[in-house]
C-alpha cells in the first residue's frame, strides 16, 4: 500500500512539474525533493560512490542552512565519522554534522574521530555544489567565478536553480553563462521529454554557444527521433537569429575599419589632392600619432597619476603636432624638391619611411608596446547577446565623424581652406592671383600629417602600437583617395566607410586573405570604369 | 616648381641619339663587356673550386654564394630598367615575379627531396604535417627539371600578361599604377602564407638536397649555378639592348615620353607597355629559379613590399635608362647591405632610408649620370627635372 502511494504522489509531482514547467520551462524542472540532510550526510558516509555523488548535489538543492557548512567542510577535508556520526571539529569542539550540537568525544575513545575521505570525483562535485550556493553572493566576481565553474559539466539537478539564478542577474555576462549551464544540464538529462522540453526553450535564443550545444542533439548521437527532429528546428532557429545577428556585427566593425581608413585617408586625400605625390611615409604620421599617445600615457603615470584616466586628451594635441611638425620638416626638406616628380617621391617618401621606422625601434625598441584603454573606453556596449559593440570601437567612430566634421569646416569655412581647394584645382591659376601655393603646399602638408597623427592616437587604442603599425594602411588608404576622387571630402568618406564594410563582410564569407584580394580587383575593376572616382571634379584640370 | 621645367628628356635619351629611325645603328657597349665579364664569371668559381682553403687566392662559399645571389638580383634589376628607365613604369611589385619564379622552380627542388625529408615520406614534409594526402594538381608534373623550368618562366609571364592587360587597358598610369602593383605583392604575399595555398605557408621551401641528381650543397654545384646566373645575366642585358634599340624600344620610350602622343600617331600604347611587361616578369622568374637553388629557400618574405621596392633603388642607384647602371646599382647596394647588416645592423635602415632620398633628390641619374655630369661641369643647368611625362599629375 505504502509503496503504491509513493508512486502516485512522485507521479503526480512529476506531472505537477511538468505542468509548470510547460508555463516557464526553464524555471521548474522535474527535480526528485532532495533527501533531507541526515539521508544525504548517511549516504556520504557510506562507500558507493554514486550515491555519495547524489548526496553532495543533494547537499547543495537542500534549503537547510547546515548543509553548506557541511559542504565547506568536506572541500577543507574537515568533516569526521565518529560512531556512525558525522562531526565537524569547530574551534576545540566537536559539533554534529546534522543538528550542530556539541558531541562529547571522550579523549581517551578507543577509535578517535576518522576523517572522511574525498576523492577526486567527489570533490569536483563538491566544488560545483558550494559554486551553486556562491550564485547568491552580493559580489558579481563571485558570482561570475561560479557560474563559469557551474558552465564545464553542469549537474543535470541543478538546473532549474540556475536558470532562476540566470533570470535573477544582474550582471549581464554572468547570466549568460548560467543560461547555457542549464541549458546544458538540461540537454543532458537521460529524459527525453525534459530534453524536448529544453529545447523548445531554447530554440528563442540567440546565443553561438547554444547552437553549439544543440548540434549535437541533431546527429544520431541522439537516440529519441522526435529530440532530434525538435533540434533540427531549435538549430534552424537559432542559426537564423545568429545570421542576423552576425551581420550586424559585421556591418558594425566594417564602419569601425572604415572610420580607421578615413582617418589615414583624409590627410592623404589632401596632400595628393594638393600636391600631386603620394607620400610613402603617410602610414609613419600614425606611428607617430600612436606613440604620442603612449608617452603621454607614460608622463602621466609618473607626474599626474590622479589624471591617468584622461591621457589622451592631452595625447590628441601632442600627436597632431608631433606628426605635422614631422610633416613639415619632410615636406621643406625633400618633398618640395621633387614636385612635378611623383614616382621619384615616391621612392623618396619610402626611404623616409624606413628613417622614421628605424628612428621608433631607437627610440622605443623594436617590440610593440602596450597603451591601455582608459575606463571610460573599456568594456561593451551589449545589445543582444550576439551583438557586443566594444566601446573604445564605438567612441573611434564618433571621434572620426569630429575629426571629418573640423576638416570640412577648415576646407570650407575658413581661408586656408579655401586656398588649399584652389591649389588642388588648379596650381598656375591660384599662384596667378596671389596664393603663396609653396606656403600652401607646406601648410596642406602639415594638416595632412597632423590628421594622421590624430588616427594614430585613435589606433592606439584598437590596436598594436610598434615601429611597423603604419606600413600597412597606405595601400589601403590610396584605395580610398583612388575611390572616392582626388580631393573629395565626400567621396573619401564614402569610399573609406564602403571599403571597411565591404571587406568585413567579404571577410565573413571568404576569409581576410581572398577578401583582401577581391577589393583590390574590385578597385582596378572600378578605376577601369570610373577613372576619377566615385566624384569626378568636372573641368579642364580632370585631364592635366 | 609648380612648372614642368623645359629640360630636354634625360635618361634614355642621353645614350641614344634623338629619332634614331633609319640611322645607323649604334654600337651596343655590351660588346666590349662581353669578353671581360665572361673572363670573371669563370674565374671566380675557378678560384673556390681550384684553390685550397688557406690560399690568398681562394674564394669562399659564402663568397660565391653572396656573387650569386646578387647576380640574380642583378637580372631584376635590369628587367626592371626595361620597364622603368625605358617604359616608365615603376613596378613596386617585382618581387612577385621573382618569388613566383622561385616558388615554381622550388616545387622541382622539394621533389628532389623525395624520401630524404624528416618524415621519410613521398610528399613534401609540409604537405605531411598538413596531413594531406596527395599531391595538389598543380603540383603534377613538378619533378620535371624542365616542367619546373617552363612554370618558372610561364607562371611569371602569365600573372604579368593578366594583370597587365587590365591595368594597362584601364590607362593606370604612373603613382596609380606604382601602388596597384604594391597591393598585387602584398595580397599575394598573405596569400603564401597561408597553409592552404598549397606552398608551405610561412615557411615555403627549403632543406632541399638535389638538382637534377648532384647534392645541391657540392662546390661543383654551386659553381655551375653561379655561372649560370652569371649567363643569365649577359643574356638579359642583350637582350634588353637589343630590345630597346630596336624599332620597339624606341616606341616604347616614346610612349614613356609622351603617352598620348603617340597614341595620336596610331600606335596602341598598352601593347608595347605589355610586352615589355611581360618580358620583364619572365627575366625576374628566371632569375628567381637561380636564386633558390643557391640560397636554399623561399618564403612569402620575398613578397614583402619592401623587397619589392628595394629592387627600385638598385635600378635608380645605378642609373634608369642605362641597362648596365642598374647591374652596378645591384651590387652597390647589395654589397654594402651585406656589409652593414652585419657590422652594424642597426644603422642599415637608415643608410637605406637615406640612399632613397639622396639619390632621388642629388641623383636623379644613378652612378652612371655622374660621370656624365662631372664631364658636363663646364656646361650649366644639367639634370633638375627629368622627363616631361613625369610632370604630369598621373591621374587616369
Amino acid at each position: 500500500m505504502q509503496p503504491l502511494l509513493m508512486r502516485f504522489l512522485l507521479l503526480l509531482g512529476l506531472s505537477l512539474c511538468l505542468l509548470t514547467a510547460r508555463a516557464e520551462p526553464l524555471r521548474a524542472t522535474p527535480v526528485p525533493p532532495p533527501a533531507p540532510l541526515a539521508a544525504a550526510l548517511a549516504s556520504l558516509l557510506g562507500d558507493d560512490p554514486d550515491a555519495r555523488s547524489q548526496a553532495v548535489l543533494d547537499l547543495a538543492l537542500s534549503p537547510d542552512v547546515r548543509a553548506r557548512t557541511v559542504l565547506q567542510a568536506l572541500r577543507e577535508d574537515g568533516l569526521f565519522v565518529f560512531n556512525t556520526q558525522a562531526l565537524l571539529l569547530t574551534g576545540e569542539q566537536w559539533v554534529s554534522a546534522q543538528s550542530g550540537q556539541v558531541v562529547p568525544v571522550p579523549a581517551d575513545a578507543a577509535a578517535p574521530p576518522e576523517q572522511v575521505t574525498v576523492n577526486n570525483r567527489l570533490r569536483g562535485d563538491v566544488v560545483k555544489a558550494l559554486a551553486l550556493g556562491d550564485l547568491r553572493s552580493p559580489d558579481v566576481a563571485v558570482r561570475r567565478a561560479a557560474a563559469t565553474e557551474l558552465s564545464s559539466e553542469p549537474p543535470i539537478p541543478f538546473a532549474a536553480r540556475m536558470a532562476l539564478a540566470a533570470q535573477a542577474e544582474s550582471d549581464a555576462e554572468t547570466a549568460q553563462i548560467l543560461r547555457r549551464a542549464a541549458a546544458q544540464a538540461l540537454l543532458a538529462s537521460p529524459d527525453a521529454g525534459v530534453r524536448l522540453q529544453a529545447l523548445a526553450t531554447l530554440a528563442g535564443s540567440g546565443e553561438p554557444s547554444i547552437a553549439a550545444l544543440i548540434r549535437p542533439l541533431t546527429t544520431s548521437a541522439e537516440p529519441d527521433a522526435a529530440v532530434r527532429e525538435a533540434a533540427r528546428h531549435a538549430l534552424t532557429d537559432i542559426q537564423q537569429r545568429l545570421f542576423w545577428g552576425d551581420l550586424l556585427d559585421r556591418l558594425f566593425t566594417g564602419l569601425s575599419l572604415g572610420s580607421i581608413l578615413l582617418l589615414a585617408a583624409l590627410g592623404l586625400a589632401i596632400t595628393y589632392g594638393v600636391m600631386g605625390v603620394i607620400n610613402m611615409a603617410h602610414g609613419e604620421f600614425l606611428m607617430i600619432g600612436a606613440y604620442g599617445a603612449y608617452a603621454m600615457q607614460g608622463l602621466f603615470q609618473q607626474h599626474a597619476p590622479g589624471l591617468q584616466a584622461w591621457y589622451l586628451a592631452a595625447a590628441l594635441p601632442v600627436g597632431f603636432l608631433a606628426a605635422a611638425l614631422t610633416g613639415v620638416v619632410l615636406e621643406r626638406l625633400v618633398v618640395r624638391h621633387l614636385y612635378g616628380r611623383p614616382l621619384e617621391t615616391l621612392l623618396a617618401t619610402w626611404g623616409l619611411s624606413l628613417i622614421l621606422i628605424q628612428a621608433a625601434r631607437a627610440l622605443f625598441g623594436p617590440q610593440n608596446v602596450s597603451v591601455a584603454n582608459p575606463f571610460w573606453m573599456s568594456g561593451s556596449l551589449i545589445l543582444t547577446p550576439s551583438l557586443v559593440l566594444p566601446w573604445n570601437r564605438l567612441l573611434i567612430i564618433a571621434f572620426a565623424v569630429a575629426v571629418l566634421a573640423l576638416t570640412w569646416g577648415l576646407m570650407q569655412r575658413t581661408r586656408l581652406g579655401l586656398y588649399v581647394r584652389a591649389v588642388t584645382q588648379n596650381r598656375p591659376m591660384a599662384a596667378c592671383v596671389g596664393v603663396a601655393t609653396q606656403r600652401i603646399d607646406t601648410l596642406a602638408f602639415a594638416l595632412g600629417a597632423g590628421i594622421a597623427g590624430l588616427g594614430g592616437v585613435a589606433l592606439s587604442q584598437i590596436s598594436n602600437v610598434g615601429p611597423e603599425m603604419g606600413q600597412g594602411y597606405i595601400v589601403d588608404s590610396f584605395m580610398v583617395v583612388v575611390l572616392g576622387g582626388v580631393g573629395q571630402l565626400a567621396g573619401a568618406v564614402l569610399a573609406a566607410l564602403g571599403l571597411g564594410v565591404a571587406t568585413k563582410l567579404l571577410e565573413g564569407w571568404t576569409g581576410a586573405v581572398i577578401a583582401k584580394i577581391l577589393v583590390l580587383v574590385f578597385v582596378i575593376v572600378f578605376i577601369q570604369k570610373r577613372p576619377q572616382g566615385l566624384f569626378a571634379q568636372r573641368g579642364r584640370h580632370a585631364d592635366a | 616648381m609648380q612648372t614642368p621645367d623645359p629640360v630636354p628628356a634625360a635618361g634614355m635619351a642621353a645614350n641614344a641619339p634623338p629619332s634614331t629611325i633609319g640611322l645607323p645603328q649604334v654600337r651596343s657597349p655590351m660588346v666590349a663587356l662581353t669578353l671581360p665579364f665572361l673572363l670573371a664569371l669563370f674565374l671566380v668559381p675557378a678560384l673556390h673550386l681550384l684553390t685550397s682553403p688557406d690560399s690568398a687566392l681562394h674564394l669562399s662559399d659564402f663568397f660565391l654564394t653572396l656573387v650569386g645571389k646578387i647576380l640574380c638580383y642583378a637580372v631584376v634589376a635590369v628587367a626592371m630598367d626595361l620597364i622603368w628607365g625605358f617604359g616608365g613604369i615603376l613596378s613596386l611589385g617585382h618581387g612577385l615575379f621573382f618569388a613566383l619564379g622561385g616558388y615554381s622552380f622550388g616545387m622541382y627542388l622539394m621533389r628532389q627531396i623525395g624520401r630524404d625529408g624528416s618524415y621519410h615520406a613521398d610528399l613534401p614534409d609540409f604537405m605531411v604535417f598538413l596531413d594531406w594526402k596527395e599531391l595538389p594538381w598543380f603540383w603534377q608534373g613538378t619533378d620535371q627539371f624542365l616542367w619546373a623550368v617552363v612554370l618558372a618562366v610561364a607562371v611569371p609571364a602569365a600573372v604579368a600578361a593578366a594583370f597587365g592587360f587590365f591595368a594597362f587597358r584601364s590607362r593606370i598610369r604612373g603613382v596609380y599604377f606604382s601602388i596597384i602593383t604594391q597591393a598585387l605583392v602584398y595580397a599575394a604575399m598573405l596569400l603564401f602564407f597561408r597553409n592552404e595555398t598549397g606552398f608551405g605557408g610561412n615557411n615555403g621551401f627549403t632543406d632541399f638536397k638535389r638538382i637534377l641528381g648532384f647534392s645541391i650543397t657540392s662546390p661543383v654545384t654551386r659553381s655551375v649555378l653561379f655561372v649560370l646566373s652569371g649567363l643569365l645575366l649577359l643574356a638579359a642585358l642583350h637582350l634588353t639592348f637589343w630590345l630597346t634599340r630596336s624599332r620597339f624600344g624606341r616606341v616604347l620610350a616614346a610612349v614613356r615620353d609622351a603617352e598620348t602622343r603617340v597614341m595620336f600617331l596610331g600606335y596602341r600604347p598598352e601593347d608595347y607597355k605589355l610586352a615589355a611587361w611581360v618580358i620583364s616578369a619572365m627575366l625576374c622568374g628566371l632569375a628567381g629559379a637561380l636564386y633558390v637553388p643557391q640560397v636554399g629557400i623561399i618564403n612569402p618574405g620575398e613578397m614583402s613590399p619592401a623587397n619589392s621596392i628595394e629592387i627600385a633603388i638598385w635600378v635608380a642607384v645605378g642609373g634608369r635608362g642605362t641597362l648596365i647602371g642598374p647591374v652596378l646599382g645591384a651590387f652597390v647596394v647589395n654589397l654594402a647591405k651585406t656589409y652593414c647588416t652585419s657590422h652594424f645592423p642597426d644603422y642599415w635602415l637608415f643608410l637605406l632610408g637615406a640612399l632613397f632620398v639622396a639619390v632621388t633628390l642629388y641623383l636623379p641619374e644613378g652612378l652612371m649620370g655622374l660621370r656624365a655630369r662631372l664631364a658636363s661641369r663646364a656646361t650649366p643647368q644639367q639634370g633638375g627635372s627629368r622627363r616631361a611625362s613625369d610632370t604630369h599629375r598621373s591621374r587616369t
